[in-house]
């Protein structure tokens, strides 16, 4: 027996109105996309979407990120990730790309191990970009969700799954294509419908379930109008199905299914049954029981509470300057310089970590890792320190307007920690006017800089906004 | 122990260029300009120089800087860092070179060529690092000393930002004075409230500007220095301070005070036997590289008692006719600050003074002199501190 032992979501706080970008345009939009922040990406929201599973994760022994927005074509972002998470020394980490059912196929692979007790961790995320002007800058949006399978403690179990290759293209970015490129509309959502039709009744035939069996349904379509008419297509009823975030969050990729899932485990009662479908180059479909167990377990930050929590004021040229799409004005300072990659790896356990050094002498915690202690000197009486999870609150802080970045003004904190421990930290995902000294800071995942292809990642400020520490 | 050197070296001749945007100079010619000022100013040449101590944070490397624009014939040249006390810390290891009996006549020189940048503000090139390392400018970081001071001392932000403005204000009007200073008007002080925030609560006029200049001391053994000039300026403590960068990684540090002025002060007042620096000294250049620094050295130099700064300011105590003027030359705020240069301009401020060609400026009989120079972050920096004065005694 394996499943679902705990899942978590990642909405970036920032939301575009996508009548911004109609009246950019002289066109027309409705509803908002949720657009990662200048310095998050998949990598970053991947991260984040695993942390909001809790404790859970710890023990992995598998990670899979899927994603097809990774930072590079040759080098793995698995890895990165399964540092920041803290993940076992000898986790098996693997990147799932290019594919937009990744995110599901990682799943049925993952609990197809997990079955034999191998605990996998799969995170999937995705910032994709649709060209300005055309109809996908306004459908796609970004996000991520993570799920742990397990053979212990299910919150649901996995009963039955189908899956179907077809060769099409419908939806394709080459390897140098920044923007999602499509033919005639007509045709891919013609296939798209036909080749979910046809899965769907191999999978009633193989199982003998039909829809009327479960009672909530994930059907992942590449637009609000195809969700609509497949759910009509398949006779899903409004109450069973799981509505698509198509007007708040956008169509997240590899994570949009996932999503999904997360938001019909988050209602879902002992005993439901759930069927899930993602697409892409054929489709997966999975059918998944709930246990008793979905009544103890929370994730750090519900997606109720994401989808609440957001600044919908960013402005669509932001947008724009965030992702690169439009050139700008450079700073007058120098560019950010390339991170020594000796220095990086020399780094990775304290910097992707979070992990600093505590005195054993004193006690006092210090970051980043010291090896004479600031408080009572002694020297190489250190022991690894995690300053992840815990509460932190702004000491002092001030608004750099001078500093080069994207989106500026730079707000830089001074952080104390419950426990012990300062640092001197970018504040992030915050609007000036919103800083007061002594208010509660979470810390997250973020890219750093991008300097001559390298994305380096560290931990940033936030302001703390709802969820609950370790 | 910290024995210092009291009295036992004394500047015999000084050189200082104006300040500016030298679009038509180079670091080469400032150094000359500098160099031959302060020889013409003692009456020597280079031949009599023994050994140069060169001070300069990023205009060149080597003391091969000094030695090709100056031909300066194999002599010693030492090229000394020490971020924004690079200057001062040039003039403390000749002055020690001196002292030793090593040499019998010494140059330190400062020099910093930062408009040839291409960027408005300053920049530093650090060394390859893994990119962690925080982005904040200088006037972001020092920004924090305002509120974090305010709020401990009960002051109104609206006063304090006007408390600030009134250092501005002191440091122009005093610099209008100076016909070597960079900016040479006074500035209001509606305008320097109103200037456009760079770091919040500091506007643009909050901070020193970036200029290019060198200055220069000839020194010798303070027995020897009358035979060269009428009013030498004698040395009495040079003192610098390291900071473990304590308030980056410990809670208790709150940003009210600066760890390192507070150390080079007692080891400075020690060295001179200073025991009530308000009363004794005559005046003092301390680096106002923005304003809530000058405001915080006056507390941790114990100019003002801990708390008590900004009444000081607000009665006048440290403007040019108050009871200690600081910055009587216009200070960084008016002088702009060429890193290298920055000390050894100060020290141009005492020396002047001291043979009473300071001109409109001019304060009745000064005795006793402190400079200060402060380089890095609040949270971490080196604090340099001299006394230098008139008489030997």
């Amino acid at each position: 027996m394996a499943g679902i032992t705990g899942y978590g979501a990642r909405i970036p706080y920032f939301r575009l109105e996508k009548k911004k970008i109609g009246e950019a345009w002289g066109t027309y939009g409705a509803g908002e996309k949720a657009v990662a922040n200048h310095d998050e990406d998949s990598v970053s929201l991947a991260v984040a979407a695993a942390v909001d599973c809790g404790k859970e994760t710890a023990d992995a022994d598998c990670l899979y990120l899927a994603t097809t927005t990774g930072p590079y074509g040759e080098k793995g972002s698995a890895s990165t990730a399964a540092m920041a998470l803290g993940l076992k020394k000898d986790v098996r980490t693997m990147d799932i790309t290019g594919s937009l059912k990744g995110g599901i196929s990682g799943l049925l692979s993952g609990l197809e191990q997990a079955e034999s007790g191998i605990k996998t961790l799969v995170a999937m995320s995705d910032c994709r970009l649709g060209a300005p002007q055309g109809p996908y800058e306004q459908v796609l949006g970004d996000g991520a969700a993570a799920f742990v399978l397990g053979n212990d403690d299910i919150i649901a179990e996995l009963e039955a799954s189908e899956s179907a290759n077809q060769e099409v293209m419908a939806y394709w970015r080459s390897s140098t294509d920044r923007f999602l490129q499509t033919g005639e509309d007509r045709f891919a959502s013609t296939k798209y419908v036909e080749i979910l039709m046809a899965a769907m009744g191999n999978f009633a035939k193989q199982t003998g379930a039909t829809i009327k069996d479960f009672d909530k349904v994930v059907l992942d379509a590449p637009s609000a109008k195809l969700h609509k008419l497949t759910a009509r297509m398949l006779k899903v009823s409004p109450e069973q199905l799981i509505e698509g975030m198509y007007d708040s969050i956008g169509h997240t990729g590899c994570a949009n299914v996932g999503l999904m899932l997360v938001s019909a485990l988050s209602n879902a009662e002992p005993g439901e049954r759930i069927l899930v479908a993602a697409f892409g180059e054929g489709c997966h479909i999975a059918a998944f029981k709930v246990t008793e167990k979905i009544v103890s377990f929370k994730p750090k930050r519900p997606l109720k509470e994401q989808l609440a929590n957001k600044d919908n004021s960013v402005r669509y040229t932001d947008y724009l300057k965030w992702r690169g799409i439009i050139e700008t004005e450079p700073p007058r300072r120098p560019a950010v310089p390339k991170p020594s990659q000796p220095a990086l790896y020399r780094g990775y356990d304290q910097n992707l970590g979070f992990i600093g050094s505590r005195c054993k002498k004193c006690g006092t915690p210090q970051f980043p890792k010291q090896r004479v202690c600031v408080h009572c000197q002694a020297k190489d009486e250190m022991e690894d320190y995690s300053f992840k999870n815990k509460t932190a609150r702004l000491a002092t802080y001030t608004v750099d307007y001078l500093a080069a970045s994207v989106a500026p003004p730079t707000v830089i904190g001074v952080v104390d920690f419950q426990g012990g421990g300062r640092m001197l930290a970018e504040v992030t995902d915050c609007r000036p006017e919103q800083m007061r000294i002594g208010m509660e800071l979470d810390f997250c995942f973020r890219r750093l800089q991008v300097a001559d292809g390298i994305s380096n990642y560290f931990w940033k400020a936030v302001p703390k906004r709802g969820g609950t520490n370790d | 122990m910290t024995r210092g050197i009291k009295d036992k070296v004394a500047i015999i001749g000084m050189g200082c260029t104006q300040f500016g945007e030298h679009w038509d100079k180079s670091t080469d010619d400032l150094l000359v300009d500098a160099a031959y000022e302060a020889f013409a100013d003692a009456g020597l040449g280079p031949e009599d120089i023994d050994a140069y101590w060169l001070g300069t944070m990023q205009s060149g490397y080597a003391g091969i800087v000094l030695s090709g624009p100056l031909k300066s014939q194999y002599k010693p040249v030492t090229r000394v860092e020490n971020m924004c006390a690079t200057g001062s810390d040039a003039f403390r290891n000749a002055c020690y070179a001196v002292a030793s009996g090593a040499y019998d006549m010494a140059m330190a020189i400062g020099v910093e060529k930062l408009k040839d940048s291409g960027y408005s503000g300053l920049t530093i090139a650090e060394p390859p690092h893994d990119g962690t390392k925080l982005d904040v400018t200088a006037p972001a970081a020092f920004s924090l000393l305002a509120p974090a001071y305010f709020n401990k001392f009960g002051v109104d932000p609206k006063q304090g930002k006007e408390v600030l403005a009134k250092i501005a204000w002191k440091n122009h009007k005093n610099g209008s004075l100076n016909p070597k200073a960079q900016y040479r008007t006074e500035i209001p002080m509606e305008k320097i409230c109103s200037s456009p925030m760079v770091a919040a609560p500091l506007g643009i006029l909050d901070c020193s500007g970036v200029a290019d200049g060198a200055a220069a001391a000839i020194i010798v053994r303070a027995e020897d220095a009358e035979k060269y000039c009428k009013q030498p300026t004698f040395v009495k403590a040079l003192s610098v301070s390291a900071g473990p960068g304590h308030g980056a990684l410990h809670q208790d540090f709150d940003f009210t005070s600066i760890p390192e002025n507070c150390a080079a002060a007692k080891d400075a007042y020690d060295q001179a036997g200073i025991k009530n620096p308000r009363q004794e000294l005559s005046m003092a250049e301390v680096h106002d590289c923005f304003t809530p620094t000058e405001l915080v050295i006056y507390e941790d130099l114990g100019f003002s008692k801990r708390g008590e700064g900004w009444k000081d300011v607000l009665a006048g105590t440290f403007e040019l006719a108050g009871e200690l003027p600081v910055n009587p030359d216009g200070g960084l705020k008016s002088f702009g600050h060429p890193i290298g240069a920055s000390g050894l301009r100060m020290l141009y401020e005492a020396y002047l003074q001291f043979q009473g060609k300071a001109g409109q400026r001019q304060l009745k009989d000064p005795k006793l002199a402190l400079t200060h120079n402060l380089g890095g972050y609040p949270w971490q920096c080196v604090c340099f501190i001299s006394i230098v004065g008139s008489q030997l005694g």
